[in-house]
Order: C-alpha cells, then sequence, then structure tokens
C-alpha cells in the first residue's frame, strides 16, 4: 500500500498493516527532515506532490520489490505540505520470512521513491531564501 | 494545430507563473511541447532532469500527443 498524507505520519498504525503470521523479521526506515543541506541550516521543507501519478507510481515501486525480493507486507507513506526539522517525511516498512528480502526490499522501495515519483521539495532556509531541491540520480530513471 | 492543456508543477509553476494553460500548437511529441512551453516562459532547463506525463500517464519525450491531450510537465524530483 502506498499513500500521501498532508497530516503527520502515525507511525504505530503503520507498523500495524505489516503484521503477518508468516513474517520472520520486520525492516523500517523513516526519512527524518533535517536542519542542514550542503553547508545550508535549514528551518522546515515544503512537499509539493502531484497525487494521482504518485500514489500510481507508488504503488508500482511496491509491486517491483516483491517481484524482486519476495515479502509478505510492505507499507509507505510520503507526507506533502509543510514540515518542521524532525517530522517524518517518508516512511517504509517490510515484512518478510526472513530478513534478507525485508532489507532488500525497504531499500529498493526507498531509493525508487525518491527518483520516480512526482514529488518536489522545497527547503526554507535561515537566511530567509528557500529553493526546490534537485534530485541527481532522476536524469537517468526513464518510464514506459 | 493541436489543442493542448499544460500542467506545471513547483519549479515550473513558480517560474511560468501559472499552474495550467491552453494552448493551440504545432506539435507532435511531447518534447515539442516542452520546447514551446520553454521558449513561451524563457525556461533553460534541461529535459534531461525533467519527466512529463501525458493524461496522468507517465510518458517519454518521445511520446505523440492528441489534440484535447493533457501535458504534465514536472521539474527535477526530490522525494524522501
Amino acid at each position: 500500500m502506498f499513500a500521501v498524507s498532508s497530516s503527520a505520519i502515525t507511525v504505530g498504525e503503520l507498523r500495524a498493516h505489516l503484521t503477518n503470521p508468516g513474517s520472520g523479521g520486520v525492516c523500517i526506515f523513516e526519512g527524518w527532515v533535517r536542519d542542514e543541506n550542503e553547508g545550508r541550516t535549514v528551518l522546515r521543507l515544503e512537499y509539493e506532490v502531484y497525487d494521482p501519478l504518485a500514489i500510481a507510481e507508488g504503488e508500482k515501486v511496491i509491486a517491483e520489490a516483491g517481484q524482486k525480493f519476495p515479502f509478505l507486507e510492505a507499507t509507505c507513506v510520503h507526507r506533502s505540505g509543510l514540515l518542521e526539522i524532525g517530522d517524518c517525511a517518508v516512511w517504509v516498512g517490510v515484512s518478510a520470512k526472513h530478513r534478507d528480502e525485508a532489507f532488500k526490499a525497504c531499500r529498493y522501495i526507498i531509493d525508487e521513491i525518491k527518483v520516480r515519483l512526482p514529488i518536489w521539495k522545497k527547503e526554507h532556509y535561515a537566511d530567509g531564501d528557500s529553493g526546490w531541491v534537485v534530485c541527481e540520480r532522476c536524469a537517468n530513471v526513464r518510464h514506459g | 494545430m493541436k489543442t493542448i492543456t499544460v500542467r506545471y508543477f513547483a519549479g515550473f509553476r513558480e517560474h511560468a507563473g501559472l499552474g495550467e494553460e491552453t494552448l493551440q500548437l504545432d506539435v507532435v511529441t511531447a518534447m515539442d511541447v516542452f520546447n514551446e512551453t520553454r521558449a513561451r516562459h524563457g525556461s533553460t532547463e534541461p529535459t534531461g532532469h525533467c519527466k512529463v506525463a501525458i493524461n496522468d500517464e507517465m510518458a517519454d519525450w518521445t511520446a505523440k500527443v492528441s489534440d484535447g491531450d493533457t501535458v504534465l510537465l514536472f521539474p527535477p524530483v526530490a522525494g524522501g
């Protein structure tokens, strides 16, 4: 399941989605808003998300992860809107029979989501300036 | 000429000063639409870092556009 949330991510609820009697382990990644980027002090972040395509592409990424690294349950939620330092911006959880699939599928999902989904991040800096963050890896990612 | 609705996001929207416009364009591909709008709004963004969708489906720049299509122009993404 992939979702976009305009309100705070509630980790406890998401973790419950991963419960499965066949799972021997769970791997969870949380992306947090940090206070610095490339030497500049960051005060807050703003995520713009084009929901229809972000959700479709996010579901596709999770399905791909399941084909490459068979898991039992997977959930990912990405935030939209204004976020403060320390807020959870993205949450990925994967439960699987064994830890190897859980780690690898979790890594695949977060890596692909960062470069493929129509999501944009604007940083607001301490000096009053702001700017859209550019992801360097995205240039090599194709869609079809 | 084709009637194409173009939607701009994030930095593109801020640069163009609008989120959407419907244009009469002599275009064949999504790339042609991007080039037309770049000229229109004075953007120099390299295409390689950008993405495009046609009618809410991710597409390649070489994809053909039809009369009445909506073309979504995405500046470089940065999720996570």
